[in-house]
Order: C-alpha cells, then sequence, then structure tokens
C-alpha cells in the first residue's frame, strides 16, 4: 500500500480513537461540567455518618453544589470529621446546617446542605457550626420496639 | 519409586524452563525498550504497524462494541426494572464498560486479531530466516522488526478499548432508549452523575494501555522465541492466545484490586 494512503488511514484511526475517548470523557463523564470552576473547602463534624462515601454529592434545595472531598475519624472528640469541596458560585451563610440524608429508600447517602440567616458567607476552612447525622435504621427500630413496649405495659399499671 | 522420581524431575524439568522463559521475556523486553530509539525517529515503520494492529481491528472491535452494548441494554433493563429503577440503565451500561468490559473485551480481541497476526509475522521471518538475513546485513531486527510491532500496538489498543466503550453507550442507549424506551434525560443524566473522569474512565484507559503493552510484548516475544519449524510456528501462535488472554484477565483482577479497593 503505498504511503500516503497508510498515512491516512492510520490518521482517521487515530482521529475516531479520540473522538472516542472525548465522547466518554465529556458526555458519559461529564468532565466539563464537574470539575469546572473553583471550589472552597467546609469541614463538618458528624456524630455518625452511617454509608456516607468520598464524592457523594453535597445538595441544598436539591441540587447539587458540591462533594464530599474527604472523610476521617477524629480521635478527641471521637467523632467523623467530613471535608466538602463546595462549587464557589454556591455561597452558604456561616450558620448552615448539614445533615447527612438517604436518597430515597435504598439511594445513596448525601450531604443536605441548609442555609440559615448568618450575613457572613462560608470560606475555606470554615466549619459547620451545626449538624444532623444519618439517620441509623437499627436505632430507629429499636426505639420504636421499645416505644411500643412501654405503650403495651402502660394500661396493666 | 521410579515413577515418582522421575514424575519429580518432570515438573522440575518444567519450572526450571518456565523460570527461564520469564527471565528470558524480561531481557528480551529490556533490549526491545533499548532498541526502540529508531521506531520513533523512522515513524513510518511504526505508523505501518498501527496501520495492521489498530486499523484492521476497527471493524472487529466497533461492531463487538455495539453488540455488547446492546445485550448489556438488554439484560440490565430485565434486572434493573425487577427493582424499578430501569432509569439507572445507563450507569450500568457506561460504569461495566469503562471500567471492566472495554479494555478486557477489547484487549482478548487485540490479542486474537492482531497479536496473533504479529506472531505469525515475526515467526514466519524467522522459520525462513529472514531475521538473520537482516543481522547478516547488519539491521538490527529488534529494532527494524520486533520493536515498531509492539509500539504499534500499545499504541492502538487504548484507542480500540476506548472506541470499544464509546460504542457500547451507543449500543446500550440504542436498546434502552430508542427500543425500550427509558427516558432518554434520565439514561444521560444519571449515567453523567455516576461516571467520575478520573476514576472511572481514567482508570479504563490505564489498564487498557497496559493490555495493550502486555498483549503486544507476548505476541513479538512469541514470535521472536518460536521454534523455526512449522510446528513450532503453530504452537507460538497458540501460545500467544492463550498467554495473553490469561495475562489479561490476571491483570485485570490486580489492577481492578488496586484501583477500586473499597471504594464506592
Amino acid at each position: 500500500m503505498r504511503r500516503t494512503t497508510l498515512d491516512l488511514w492510520v490518521g482517521f484511526f487515530v482521529v475516531i480513537g479520540v473522538a472516542a475517548l472525548m465522547f466518554l470523557a465529556f458526555k458519559v463523564g461529564n468532565l466539563g461540567a464537574a470539575n469546572g470552576g473553583e471550589t472552597y473547602l467546609v469541614t463538618g463534624q458528624f456524630d455518625n455518618i452511617g454509608g456516607l462515601k468520598v464524592r457523594a454529592p453535597v445538595k441544598s434545595a436539591g441540587v447539587v453544589v458540591g462533594r464530599v472531598k474527604e472523610i476521617r475519624f477524629d480521635s478527641k472528640t471521637y467523632r467523623a470529621v467530613v471535608s466538602l469541596s463546595l462549587d464557589a458560585t454556591y455561597q452558604f451563610p456561616r450558620d448552615t446546617i448539614g445533615t447527612i440524608l438517604t436518597s430515597g429508600l435504598l439511594g445513596e447517602q448525601y450531604v443536605g446542605l441548609e442555609p440559615g440567616g448568618d450575613e457572613a458567607m462560608l470560606k475555606t476552612g470554615d466549619a459547620l457550626q451545626i449538624t444532623q447525622s444519618a439517620v441509623v435504621l437499627e436505632k430507629l427500630i429499636g426505639q420504636f420496639m421499645f416505644d411500643k413496649a412501654a405503650e403495651g405495659s402502660a394500661p396493666a399499671n | 519409586m521410579n515413577g515418582l522420581l522421575n514424575f519429580i524431575r518432570r515438573l522440575g524439568a518444567a519450572a526450571v524452563e518456565g523460570v527461564w522463559r520469564i527471565g528470558f521475556a524480561a531481557r528480551f523486553f529490556m533490549l526491545l525498550l533499548r532498541h526502540s530509539g529508531q521506531s520513533l525517529t523512522r515513524i513510518h515503520l511504526t505508523v505501518r504497524e498501527i496501520y495492521f494492529s489498530g486499523v484492521l481491528s476497527l471493524l472487529i472491535i466497533v461492531v463487538s462494541g455495539l453488540f455488547v452494548g446492546m445485550v448489556l441494554g438488554l439484560q440490565g433493563y430485565e434486572t434493573l426494572q425487577r427493582y424499578g429503577s430501569g432509569d439507572a440503565l445507563g450507569v450500568l451500561v457506561s460504569l461495566s464498560l469503562t471500567r471492566e468490559l472495554g479494555p478486557v473485551v477489547a484487549g482478548l480481541l487485540f490479542a486474537s486479531r492482531a497479536g496473533l497476526a504479529v506472531t505469525a509475522e515475526i515467526g514466519l521471518m524467522k522459520t525462513t530466516e529472514q531475521l538473520d538475513a537482516m543481522d547478516m546485513m547488519a539491521v538490527n531486527p529488534i529494532a527494524r522488526v520486533v520493536a515498531p510491532r509492539f509500539w504499534g500496538g500499545v499504541i492502538s489498543m487504548p484507542l480500540l478499548a476506548a472506541l470499544f466503550s464509546a460504542m457500547g453507550v451507543f449500543g446500550g442507549w440504542l436498546i434502552g432508549v430508542v427500543f425500550i424506551g427509558v427516558d432518554d434525560g434520565a439514561f444521560w443524566s444519571q449515567m453523567q452523575a455516576a461516571v467520575d473522569f478520573r476514576f472511572d474512565i481514567m482508570n479504563g484507559v490505564i489498564k487498557s494501555f497496559v493490555f495493550g503493552a502486555t498483549v503486544a510484548l507476548i505476541a513479538v516475544f512469541e514470535g521472536y522465541d518460536c521454534t523455526p519449524t512449522a510446528e513450532g510456528l503453530s504452537r507460538a501462535i497458540t501460545r500467544t492466545v492463550v498467554t495473553s488472554a490469561l495475562a489479561i484477565l490476571a491483570l485485570d483482577f490486580v489492577l481492578t484490586s488496586l484501583m477500586f479497593r473499597g471504594q464506592s
């Protein structure tokens, strides 16, 4: 085969290979939207994070405003420290409440932010003052059974 | 007693032979890397090999990717539907393709389509003493014949795997959205929310790169190492396919356990 035809075919191959990679990156992986823009880091301490994972979404009013960057355990306070990387286009008041919620009954867990009324906004390095832990199903069922038992025994006395 | 001794002796010979081959392959690899300069300075040698291992594998990769994606779409929808989450079809199709099926299946196809051809070509060159003739003319056969074929494979494989995954996602979309009627927006948006570029797609690309290098190395090594007879050549070709397939599957397990351990 002549050299120019060969080069043409190989060029064509490389172009569609790279195009496939671009398709995976932008259409499947949503690269442009996910990593665009600057972020700022906020931490929050939780008594129990349940099944929260790194890279889980941070939502406010149902809109994704950031991602969970890091989860570690503070051995002084015995609480979980969750670092949230928030999109810089979204600003939240300093008294924002962080809650760990579950999407749907069996869905993934995410961090919900409920804005407060403070004038000052959260900056990098700030900590969420008020947090609410994940609901642990076993505790909830245990409490329910305890309440039922108490209810059942009350009229007898 | 004698039979037992003989058995142990044969076992030992097989072990020594195996270790010797691994060592020879490692030294061959170093030699190949040292003589790779020419395949970059005389780039048309490598371009020619990309044509043979990459461009000629396009059709089988595209068609297989499409069918694998369509089967994933049908089967995945069947199962997801039972849990009432048929919308998550895009997530299932894209994650299984970019993380596992793309690199692995494309690697297996690449081994049997391109790797085999490389082994046969180099083996036949050795059998007909063309490699020795080159050596006599002071042309290094590793630099002139082996290295371009190796680099051609290394460059082609990630592109083929990406193409396979992209075609698979398209096939899944075709079945899920066009034929079954999953909502188009939910299909793409759930996929985009679940697939991470660095975590899922880049790891898939790294995998396909590793598989490409492995298959290309096995193919050129088996060709170069083959016994220069018709029978030896056929055995070398068989070994290329078997060893490549085993190496891809074993390496895939190792890479997966390194990349995705304990996460999501």
